[in-house]
This record gives C-alpha cells, structure tokens and sequence, in this order.
C-alpha cells in the first residue's frame, strides 16, 4: 500500500478514474463498449483514437523536456507534416495508390525530421535558449505549412491514408496502435539502454555528465529530432482523420497541451528524472477532459474556466510540498501517518 | 492568445465573406457594367488597402476586387496588402491620398485608430468606401460600408430548418464557430429566432473552432451522448465543422444528409461537393466575392449620387439540386 502511494503516478491515475467516474454517473453509455462489424465502439475507443495525435507529440516532448529543453514548434511542425503529405498525395494521379501513401507519409517524416534536427542544431550546437529556438519554427512552420498548400485546406479522397486515422486492425482503431507502437518503442529505447540515465544526467547537471563523459551534445540534438519525427506522425495522422491538410488549424496549441500532459504525469519542466507512463497518463487526462465537457454539456464560453479549474485541480493535489505538509499537519494531530515524500520536492510545482 | 485571437480574425473573416458574397452575383455585375459604362474613356485611380492575405476566404476577395477595379472596366488600381500590420496599412492609406488617388477602399484590420487618416481624406476630397470590417470612427468620414450580415445567414439557415423539418419532432445539435467571433455568436442568433415556435428542439451545442478537427471530435462525442437515433439535425456555423461532423456521422455506421441532416454555412468548394453528394442538405453562402459591389459604390460616390451607408451583401442559398447548377462555375 505505501508503495502505491508513493509512486507519483497515484495522482494523475486517480484524476483519470475519478474524470471516467464522474462521465459515467452523468451518463452510463460512457462506459459502454459495443463491437460492431467486428469493431469496439464507443466513448472510451474514441478517447483512445483521438489521444494519438496528442500522445506522440507529449513523447517527444517529454524527452525534450528531461534534456532541461523544450519544442514550441511540435504544431508547427504537425501542420508542415500534413501539408506535405496530402500535396503529394494530392498531386500524385492515384491518390488510393498504397505505395503513393507510403511515399507520401515517408517524406512528410523525413522533412519532420530535418526541422526537428534544425531545433536540435540551434540548441545544442549553437547553445541557443530552447523556448527560442524552437519558438522560431513555431511561428514560421505554419507559414512554410501555408505556403505549401497555397492557403487553402487540401482535401484528397484516399482510403489507404484515410486507414491511417479512421481504420482499425485487430478490433482496436490503428490510430491508437500507432500510440501504443510509440510508447513501447520510446520505452525501450530509453528504459532497457543507458539512453534513458543519461538523458536525466545531462537534463539534472549538464555540465556535470559531460565532465562525466556523457556525450550531451548528441543526446539533446537526438531528443528534439524525436520530437520532431513523432510531431510529424501527429500531423500524419491529423490529417488523415479529417482527410484534409488544414494548415491553420493543424495542431494549434498542441505544444501547450502536450507540455501540460508532461507536467500532469509528474515530470519536470527543470529537466531531469521523466515519467513516460505519467505522460500517457497525463494525455489520457486532457482527452477524457475534453469528452467530460461534452458529455456534462458544459457550454462553450464556460469550458474553459471548466478545464482550468481540474487542470489546477491535479496540479495542486500532485505537489508534493502540499502532500509533505499536509502529512506533518496528520502527524502533529496524531492521525494516519503517512511518509513523508521530501524527495520529490517541487517536481510538479513549476 | 494573439496567434487565436488573429485566427478567429481571419475565419470570422472568411465565414463572413463567404456569408455576404451569395447575394452579390447578379446585382455586382450589372453594377460593374454600369461602372464602367459611366466612366467610360475616364479612368479612374482607386486606391484598395486590404489587410494581408492570411486565409482563402481573403485571397479570392482580394481576386475579386482586383477583377471588379480593373482596366477594362474604366479603373486603374492601386493595390497594397498590409500583412496584418494597422500600421503599414494606415501608411499605406495616406500614400494613396498623397498619389491624389480618385478613390480608396479599405478592408481596414483593426476598428480603431482611423479618425486622423480619414480626415485627412475628407480633407482631400477623397472619398473612402469600406468592406468587409468597420471602423469606430464617425460615419461622416467615410461613404459608405459594404459586408456581410451572419445574423441573416443563421435566420436564413433557421428559416428552411423550420420549413423542411418544423413540422416534425427534431432533435438538433450545434456545432458553434469559435466562443465570442461575431459570426458565431451572430449566427447562432439568427437561426434560434427562426427557429422559434417549431418542433425543432436544440438539445445541445458547443463549439467546433471552425475547424474540420473540431467538428468532427465534438460531433463524435454528441453521438456518443445521445446515439445516432438521439440526432435528427445538425446545425454547424461553417462548412469545415460541417466537413468533420459527415466524417463522425459515417464512422458511427449512420448516412449523414439521410439519417442525420446537416445545414451548414459558408458555401466553400468542399462544402458544395458534399451538398452535390447528398451529405449535406441546405448551405447559405458566404462569398467573398464583393468587388463588384465595391466598384459600384465607388462609381456612385464619385457620380455624386447618394449611396446607403450601410451595404449588407444579401446572402444566397443552395439545397441539393441548386449546388448541382452552381458547383462548375463557382469562382472558390
């Protein structure tokens, strides 16, 4: 029991439950999973297929966040992404063709890649501030993202794209497949190689591991590149749910929520020790929050402040020095002593 | 906040063009004939501040205007695309009033700041004609405004939802334009007015952002909520929430434009191929094509005639068979 209670992700898993708790009671077919032709449908499916896009940027950019950085241009980057995609597909004279979609998505993450590896660049090798580095592309991504598309939404008709988003393999949509493959794969990369320890060294003291021998430069130019691909595949996938390139909206304010998904999962924006399971978590958390506001029918102008108030509410339930506080405050008054937890001070305060 | 607050700029712009240009087709040519029948072996400097070019809605206005002012209908343009920027295009303004420019139009970016800039036209006898947007400035300072009225979309949008489907018991969803842009807010208005009294009954509303994602996210969730039997009707304040909404209505295993109806507004190229599809049942448009009916004002000011200082351009509307006819000629 102490153990489960001191894991930081005790807090953000029981946000989760207690928001499908709440949805449920307001209304019972939240809950309800049917499988039609050979499908799961349902609320919580949806949640699952609509995180994606979301979960594979807040990877990134937990990463990038453990290196003590930060990527303002994961939207940007999003928009670029299916803006290539979709003028490729687009401009191809067989847009249902499998190897044109192929061709099409491969490039879309290779130019990701390069604008990832263009943040790394100005931040590790340069030594450039990250939030300006990376808010450089931010502004000027969905422009190039504009531009591309001549201004107007690209629409193309593609079922092996539209499969991308909408389709479904083994019974589960293949949008929450693509997640699931990240997850694992980013696990582990960084869990079962020293790739993981390192990038908390170099996030904790980077001056410090590179005395130590800890190649830095690379693990920080390698973490935006990460972010980069996985931003692009956001964009991919994006695009292919409304089989369109919308440059305008295509992951606008996504780095906001993505870096909210972080810090609800318990990781630092000071760098350091990252939580990937309290990332999930956390992206599982602002989509539920999203079908909450609907499926309570919270009006538009009040959703916000609606948003806000759980938001806040976590945070606060999380910090540690409230929780330490509290425990000295039982302890004085002699009921139920619990540990104290001193050794994740302020890790989600900031 | 400013990134959002300009793209609800750029959309509320594109929705309203949209919305105002449907009305324009006929009465902007004879307007542009008569132009340049006027002026005829007389050309005419204009002078045309537009506020960038951030969206699709503003590149086929700006199309439009540079049709409508061109030479062979007795103009000579002067064009300047101030990027958003007020302060560029205030510039931009009191160069053409330096050129001695005959006329100026301006799609002005922001309300205020205008009264100098515009006394000093008046003071040059030059008269100014604005579209799309309005200015705080006294109307003495210019002649007259042209644009679009969202509250009339949505009462033209409410008025054939109670014509098809007030008779019977509907249920309707919203998908609203983003929380307080004037077109939502204007077109949520005007279509609860004319939907009063019916057996249309809103059983819930949110809002979609305009975007294509965000329709089809929300629309995902209504259906969720109240199961594709619970809807009848959906009401989307443009195409792209539209667009979202069928992509939902199908994965739920439901036809949308049959099992679940949809009215939308705006008319933009996507839109109009659904309603030919059948996907979508009634669309008002929003067109940003109002450069004839700028040319015409212009002619008449510079004419001396009077003009309405206020010019709503009046919208058109397509059901199935109408977008049909319209779909092979329509300009955007």
């Amino acid at each position: 029991m102490n153990a489960i209670m001191k894991s930081r992700l005790v807090w953000p898993a029981s946000a989760l439950i207690l928001l499908i708790l709440v949805n449920t009671i307001a209304r019972p077919q939240f809950i309800k999973i049917t499988v039609r032709d050979g499908e799961l449908y349902g609320a919580l499916i949806d949640i699952l297929r609509n995180s994606a896009p979301l979960m594979l940027v807040a990877l990134g950019m937990t990463i990038v966040i453990a290196t003590r950085g930060i990527d303002l241009s994961v939207g940007a980057i999003m928009a670029v992404s299916g803006a290539v995609a979709l003028t490729i597909i687009d401009g191809s004279g067989d847009p249902g063709n499998l190897a044109t979609v192929l061709i099409a998505v491969v490039v879309a993450l290779l130019v990701s890649l390069v604008l990832g590896a263009w943040n790394g660049l100005l931040v590790s090798v340069f030594g450039i501030q990250p939030i300006i580095a990376t808010l450089v592309l931010m502004l000027a991504g969905r422009g190039v993202a504009l531009l591309i598309t001549g201004g107007f939404i690209t629409t193309v008709n593609s079922e092996p794209f539209s499969f991308i988003a909408t389709g479904y393999l083994v019974a589960l949509p293949f949008a929450f497949l693509i997640s699931i493959a990240a997850i694992v794969a980013i696990s582990v990369i960084e869990r079962r190689t020293a790739l993981g320890v390192l990038t908390e060294a170099v996030g904790i003291n980077p001056e410090a591991s590179r005395l130590a021998g800890v190649r830095s430069r690379g693990i920080i130019w390698s973490a935006y590149a990460v972010s980069g691909v996985l931003a692009g595949l956001a964009g991919v996938v994006y695009a292919s749910n409304i089989r369109a390139a919308d440059a305008n909206a295509a992951g606008l304010f996504i780095e906001l929520y993505a870096i909210l998904a972080v810090v609800l999962g318990g990781t630092s924006l000071n760098g350091g020790k990252f939580s990937l399971a309290g990332t999930v978590i956390g992206v599982l958390i602002i989509q539920t929050l999203e079908s909450t506001i609907l499926f309570l029918g919270v009006p538009s102008a009040q959703s916000p402040v609606f948003f806000a108030i759980v938001v806040v509410v976590v945070v606060v339930a999380q910090s540690s020095r409230l929780r330490s506080d509290l425990t000295k405050l039982f302890r004085r008054t002699g009921a139920a002593p619990a540990p104290a937890q001193d050794r994740e001070k302020a890790e989600v305060a900031s | 906040m400013r990134k959002r607050f300009l793209s609800t700029l750029a959309l509320a712009g594109v929705a309203a063009f949209a919305l105002t240009a449907c009305s324009s087709d006929g009465g902007e040519t004879d307007s542009s004939e008569m132009a340049a029948g006027d002026t005829a072996g007389d050309t005419v400097t204009v002078g045309f501040a537009q506020t960038g070019s951030e969206s699709g809605w503003r590149s086929a206005n700006t199309e439009s205007m540079k049709a409508a002012f061109s030479e062979e209908n007795g103009f000579e343009l002067v064009f300047n695309a101030a990027d958003n920027d007020t302060a560029a295009q205030i510039a931009a303004v009191r160069s053409f009033i330096n050129q001695g420019v005959d006329a100026i139009v301006i799609a002005p970016i922001v309300e205020d700041g205008w009264d100098d800039v515009l006394q000093e036209a008046a003071d040059a006898g030059i008269p100014v004609i604005l579209e799309d947007r309005t200015v705080s400035a006294s109307d003495d300072l210019y002649a007259a405004w042209v644009g679009l009225d969202f509250e009339a979309e949505g009462v033209k949008a409410g008025e054939w939802a109670a014509a098809e489907y007030g008779d019977t018991e509907t249920k309707m969803v919203v998908l609203e334009g983003t929380t307080g842009s004037a077109p939502a807010n204007d077109r949520a208005t005007g279509f609860d007015s004319a939907i009063e009294g019916t057996m249309i009954e809103k059983i819930d509303s949110q809002t979609g952002d305009f975007t294509r994602d965000g329709g089809k996210t929300v629309m995902e969730g209504f259906l969720q909520k109240y199961g594709v039997d619970g809807i009848d009707l959906v009401y989307a304040h443009n195409d792209d929430m539209a667009l979202g909404a069928i992509e939902a209505i199908e994965a739920a295993g439901a036809v949308p434009g049959e099992d679940i109806k949809i009215i939308s507004i705006d008319a933009v190229h996507d839109g109009m191929q659904a309603l030919v599809d059948g996907q979508i049942n009634y669309i008002v448009e929003c067109n940003p094509l109002l450069g004839d009916l700028a040319a015409g004002l212009v002619t008449d000011v510079l004419a001396g005639n009077d003009v309405e200082k206020t010019v709503y351009v009046e919208d058109q509307a397509f059901d199935q068979a109408a977008a049909e006819a319209a779909l092979p000629d329509r300009a955007y």
